[in-house]
């Protein structure tokens, strides 16, 4: 397609050329009004002046007949200016008046004429447009009275000349303004699309270029900007999570794998067969448990359960899953306390956001214990001890404890769970969140790595957040999500 | 029992009908919709085990039909779907419960007897009986040897649950599942400290136990005061 039949094609310049008709349609409108208004003004006006000259010279006749007459039209007849006069006898032979011959178009017949004359003003002579009124008189005698009309017709012909050039320099610019708009429009468009071509042949980095203008275009490429951000993070989210998979699955496969294989070289004893059995079933049952982790973040991040979301109290919600907590906590040494200042409502699934908390609080269990209380955590034994000395100096909950605590503010709902252990340091608080990601210190415990994403992509998918605190000591991890009303 | 099982992989099938023999049921076996749904209507069996996605006519279909002609027997459905919506769709069209797989035997097993159980119309029974202790639905009251037993709302529908189910074995799924309403996977061994807290207080004091720990499978409450 050449340039112009593009600019031509574009929408812009479609838009243009109609808003372009409607304007050149009302300005001849309003123009031709104007015009005929005017000219039918000009013509009454003129008629009634020359029937008021008419009218005085007919007085001069009834007064002193033709001689009379005739002396009058000669009198006036001097007198500079547009009235045309003329008085011929039955032959149209001239007897006075400032028309030189009576005009070619003047028939035996009284009425209304409109003809060409010459007129001669100081030595020059030029070709103009008379309206006159002929009258004849006993004796076939005729008066022609006129008016010089060519000053109206140049007042037409303004007026016609200024509708012309006016539409046609309005058409002129409308076309030129609106190919120099589908233009831009179309070098802006013209980037987009190169821009999504590269996307499409594999560069995610790219992004839409930004004009800064704050105008319509301005707001899609950044939506689309927007967009690409998030399809990038999760392209990356995903390529990190296969090879997560790949490191994480493969180790306890082959754990299975070498577990069989041995059992099958030492393997005449019943005793060591079944034994080797049981680990393996044990081993695919943890296999089986990050297969549904992994499904269960999956699906939250799909969006797909949203069409299921219902009305739920949040305090309710988190009460529940301590209550089913509250004996493993009882019997690890710890505290498991909830609050909650009233009902808080929202629009959620109840499973997801009970899985979220669920294993919040189970991080908080394995994980989040003071050595004391029997914690894991692998925390320096000097600074645990101060820790959970600063927490008692500052009046806070026992270092064992473990809170809930479920408000409602505003527009916000949140849902935290506090432990006092040796908590997550700043610099990592990001990376835990991901999948499979495990401090070092937790390596040794059992677990996934997938708790905390779960409950982070539970709560995006709730339009909320998830924040990793300090709650020195200790780790808050606090779910914001949107408040339902009424 | 007498149990029909529509599954179309050979090998899990093969396996299944071994494994429930051993148990002391009768089993057939089909391996496509179709066939399955006629080998339903013509025999009649205590559960259908139902996989979801079967040749020539899905499971969900073939359970609706069934539903449809007025048949009630309990069904199984097994799905490697385990998304709440799917499982809602699948209790929806007619099921009695729904296990995902991969699922140990034991969890298949203890479900199937208990849908089979189901059977006999639900006698809306106000007390529950075991041995020597009794549970009041209405009044919501547990005594044991004529000794009142003080439990948390929760322990006493944990206690219902078992006793609805005397003789049975209840999972530890089973009992998150229908006790607590929750589908997923507590990461921990939660459901067993919650049995040894109300083992604690129904067993504990009294010379015969009543609630068993079935090993590698879940628990029991029974009668047996041996």
């Amino acid at each position: 397609m050449t340039t112009l039949a593009k600019l031509v094609r574009a929408s812009a310049f479609r838009l243009a050329v109609l808003f372009l008709a409607f304007f050149a349609l009302s300005a001849t409108l309003v123009i031709g009004y104007i015009y005929y208004s005017t000219t039918v003004l000009l013509s009454r006006q003129l008629n009634e002046a020359i029937e008021t000259e008419a009218r005085g010279l007919a007085e001069q006749y009834a007064a002193g007949g033709t001689v009379r007459l005739l002396a009058a039209v000669q009198q006036r007849a001097a007198i500079a200016g547009n009235d045309l006069y003329l008085m011929t006898d039955a032959s149209f032979r001239p007897l006075a008046g400032n028309l030189y011959g009576a005009p070619a178009e003047v028939t035996e017949a009284a009425g209304w004429y409109e003809f060409s004359f010459r007129r001669v003003d100081g030595g020059q002579v030029s070709e103009r447009q008379a309206l006159a009124r002929t009258y004849v008189l006993a004796g076939g005698f005729r008066l022609i009275v006129g008016r010089d009309i060519e000053e109206r017709r140049s007042f037409q012909r303004v007026i016609a000349s200024a509708l012309f050039w006016g539409l046609g320099l309005t058409i002129a610019l409308g076309i030129a303004g609106g190919l120099i708009a589908s233009r831009r429009l179309l070098a802006r468009l013209d980037a987009m699309a190169a821009t999504s071509q590269r996307i499409m042949a594999g560069d995610l980095s790219e992004r839409i270029p930004e004009a800064g203008t704050g105008d319509e275009l301005d707001r899609l490429a950044l939506s689309l900007n927007a967009m690409l951000d998030r399809i990038e993070r999760l392209m990356a989210g995903l390529k990190e999570v296969s090879d997560n998979i790949a490191h994480d699955l493969k180790t306890p496969l082959t754990r299975l794998r070498t577990r069989a294989e041995t059992a099958l070289r030492q393997g005449n004893s019943p005793d060591i067969c079944r034994r080797a059995l049981e680990q393996t079933i044990e081993e695919s049952d943890q296999l089986i448990r990050i297969f549904n982790a992994l499904l269960s973040i999956a699906a939250a991040e799909a969006g797909a359960a949203r069409a299921g979301f219902a009305g739920l109290d949040a305090a309710t919600v988190a009460s529940d899953v301590a209550e089913l907590y509250e004996p493993i906590a009882e019997e690890a040494g710890a505290v498991l306390k909830v609050e909650a200042n009233g009902p808080a409502p929202l629009a959620g699934d109840r499973e997801l956001i009970s899985q979220a908390i669920a294993n919040l609080i189970d991080n908080a269990l394995k994980y989040g214990l003071p050595e004391a209380a029997g914690g894991h955590r692998g925390a320096v034994n000097g600074k645990s001890a101060k820790s959970a000395k600063s927490a008692r100096a500052a009046g806070r909950e026992a270092p064992g404890e473990i809170t809930v605590s479920v408000a409602a503010s505003g527009d916000s709902v949140e849902i935290a769970v506090r432990d006092h252990g040796p908590g997550v340091p700043q610099a990592e608080r990001e990376r835990v969140v991901q999948r499979f990601v495990r401090l070092e210190t937790s390596r040794s415990r059992p677990g996934s790595g997938l708790g905390l994403s779960l409950a982070a992509a539970v709560a995006r998918l709730h339009k909320g957040e998830l924040k990793l605190e300090d709650n020195s000591p200790g780790l808050a991890v606090r779910m914001i999500l949107p408040a339902r009303h009424g | 029992m007498k149990i029909l099982l529509i599954e179309d992989d050979a090998e899990t099938a093969g396996y299944l009908v071994r494994a429930l023999k051993e148990s002391g049921h009768v089993i057939d076996h089909s391996g496509d919709g179709e066939e399955g749904l006629e080998m339903a209507q013509a025999g009649s069996f205590d559960v259908l085990v139902v996989d979801r996605m079967i040749p020539r006519r899905d499971g969900l279909s073939v359970i609706a039909e069934l539903r449809k002609a007025g048949d009630q027997t309990p069904v199984l459905i097994l799905s490697a779907l385990g998304e709440v919506d799917d499982r809602v769709k699948g209790l929806r069209a007619g099921g009695d419960d729904y296990l995902t797989k991969p699922y140990a035997f034991s969890e298949l097993l203890a479900r199937i007897e208990v849908l089979a159980r189901r059977k006999a119309p639900e006698a809306g029974e106000a007390v529950l009986q075991a041995g020597d202790l009794l549970l009041d639905r209405l009044a919501h009251t547990v005594r044991r040897s004529g000794k009142a037993i003080p439990l948390q709302p929760r322990e006493f529908a944990l206690l219902d649950y078992l006793m609805r189910h005397k003789g049975q074995v209840v999972t530890r799924t089973m009992l998150l599942e229908n006790v607590w309403n929750y589908h997923f996977d507590p990461q921990t061994n939660v459901i067993d400290v919650h049995i040894s807290r109300l083992r604690a207080k129904i067993d504990r004091d009294f010379a015969a136990p009543l609630l068993h720990t079935v090993r590698g499978a879940g628990y029991m409450i029974s009668d047996d005061l041996s």
